[in-house]
């Protein structure tokens, strides 16, 4: 766990990821300019910091209602802008860049945040960027493989040789600046199904799994799938960390936390996948084995240590801002979670 | 509400003309009703290739796009080959896996022969129930004898096409409202 800068004594890490998303306030209609969402972006990093939270990450979209495009520029801001606070991608699409280039990017950062910064590589969810930065989407899954793959290798070899389908051959090739231990923690993005855990499992990747809630149980036999090929693959589970990423609010009472929510989530998804979330999956995300956290600071400690004692994992981060969330709302939320939440759940998840 | 009627072929005419005659019934019942026909034998339409509905251009964009912000859609098809037609397997392939969520969806079949009574029972109800749609379970089937020149001639077909128009919106709003009242949030 170490190499990944994770520490299981201090209890299970809490963070906070954006996707970048900018979107209008549904109960206003009004949106704040690009300009105004990046600054935000800042802020919020900076507030999660202060609150003693560990992790704060960006995410790359190249679609309509997404602000960061180039989430390595925001990342390099937040990390001037921050001392002590983890922060990474959520998540890099490495398909479509070039992995030296990602890896100069995110090396820099770490030099900039002094041994902060992490990688999570994912694949993309909607494909027009392929168009936009020139590849073919029927080389999704082989352009990820590849480029992830090198993306690996460049971060555990200074000098690389190197030979593939997508990118010119690098030989002897020397990838600067090195990162500020040497190496930086690089995850790799997981939706829910098992399938696509596996595939961390195998390759000894620590497994960023983000969901849009559901059951724990049923998000166990995801991160059982990964640890199982884990084995299978000849790594050891107990040193691969696995991270949960949702949807996260909360209010006085679970009601008021789903009013709160709800129209965020919904208007937001219409604009950006096309079809709304069902309010009965809404509503059943407040549950207390559903793995999506919203609700009361109490009912929400709960949901987590349940969440941890499911999962075993090390890290949870959760997503606050989507959908045009204003900013006293997301203040509050981070206040509720340095103030109530999370010196409870450190106190529970920290392994003697 | 918004309904719309797939007429879900590229080739004949019976489909079209029933679908036609079903959302006449929609618009004399219902006027407050938007609707519309989707007819792809004007659609040059794509195959399926994986990607997310929104990322389709041109008539495959303009198609799945219309559906997914359909409230209630009227389905009509020809038997080909003992099954549903592959223009509209193909509608259906460009969706994502639960695009009649929320949605009523009902079915009407034109058919050469009677012995494909039960192919939208066995064949297209399955795929319906797969992704989602709360289905009229009633649909109407017309024969080959039922049309001539282009017109229904059997007053008894549209008969069940008005039933058909009537329980397609009934059963829509009724949802509607009870889904409504369910959540207060």
């Amino acid at each position: 766990m170490k190499q990944y800068r994770i520490h299981p004594e201090n209890g299970l890490e809490f963070g906070i990821y954006t996707l970048g998303d900018h979107l209008p306030d549904p109960h206003t209609g009004e949106r704040i300019s690009a300009q105004d969402r990046i600054h935000e972006l800042i802020e919020y990093a900076t507030l999660a910091e202060q609150a003693g939270l560990d992790f704060f990450s960006v995410g790359e979209s190249h679609q309509e209602y997404f602000a960061t495009q180039a989430h390595t520029v925001v990342l390099s801001a937040i990390a001037q802008a921050t001392n002590r606070i983890k922060i990474g991608s959520s998540s890099t699409i490495i398909s479509t860049s070039d992995p030296v280039r990602v890896y100069e990017n995110f090396a820099t950062i770490d030099l900039i945040s002094k041994g902060r910064t992490e990688l999570v590589a994912g694949r993309a969810s909607r494909i027009g960027l392929f168009d936009l930065l020139g590849y073919n989407v029927r080389d999704y899954e082989a352009l990820y493989e590849e480029k992830f793959d090198l993306l690996r290798q460049i971060n555990e070899q200074e000098n690389i040789n190197w030979e593939g389908e997508f990118r010119a051959s690098l030989k002897n090739a020397k990838v600067l600046p090195r990162p500020a231990e040497g190496s930086l923690p690089i995850w790799r993005a997981v939706g829910g199904t098992p399938a696509s855990a596996m595939k961390a499992g195998y390759a000894g990747v620590p497994m960023f799994m983000a969901h849009l809630g559901g059951s724990s149980d049923r998000f166990k036999q995801t991160v059982d799938a990964y640890r199982e090929a884990a084995r299978a693959g000849g790594h050891d589970p107990a040193e691969l960390p696995v991270a949960t990423a949702g949807f996260f609010y909360a209010a006085e009472t679970t009601q008021q936390a789903l009013k709160d929510l709800y129209p965020h989530i919904n208007e937001g998804m219409k604009r950006t996948n096309g079809g709304g979330f069902p309010k009965q999956l809404f509503a059943q995300g407040a549950e207390p084995h559903n793995i999506m956290n919203t609700g009361s600071p109490q009912e929400i400690i709960e949901k987590i240590l349940h969440q941890h004692e499911v999962f075993g994992h090390q890290r949870y981060i959760a997503q606050i801002d989507f959908g045009g969330m204003p900013m006293d709302k997301i203040r509050k939320n981070i206040e509720l979670i340095g103030d109530t939440i999370l010196p409870v759940v450190k106190k529970y998840t920290a392994q003697k | 509400m918004k309904l719309i009627g797939l007429s879900g072929s590229q080739v004949g005419s019976k489909t079209r003309t029933a679908m036609n005659e079903a959302i006449k019934k929609v618009n004399e019942r219902y006027p407050d009703i938007e609707t519309d026909v989707i007819d792809l034998a004007e659609y040059s339409m794509l195959f399926s290739d994986g990607r997310h509905y929104l990322d389709y251009e041109g008539d495959t964009g303009y198609v799945t796009q219309q559906l997914m912000a359909a409230d209630a859609v009227i389905i009509g098809m020809p038997i080909f080959q003992a099954s549903i037609p592959g223009a509209l397997k193909n509608v259906f392939d460009l969706l994502p896996v639960d695009a009649f969520r929320d949605k009523t969806v009902s079915m009407l079949v034109t058919a050469g022969s009677p012995k494909h009574y039960l192919v939208a029972d066995l064949q297209l109800k399955p795929i319906l129930s797969y992704m989602k749609a709360q289905i009229v379970q009633t649909y109407v089937f017309i024969e080959e004898k039922d049309f001539h020149q282009k017109e229904i001639i059997n007053t008894d077909v549209l008969d069940r096409l008005d039933r058909l128009a009537e329980d397609t919106v009934v059963l829509s709003q009724t949802f509607e409202q009870i889904r409504e009242n369910q959540y207060d949030f």
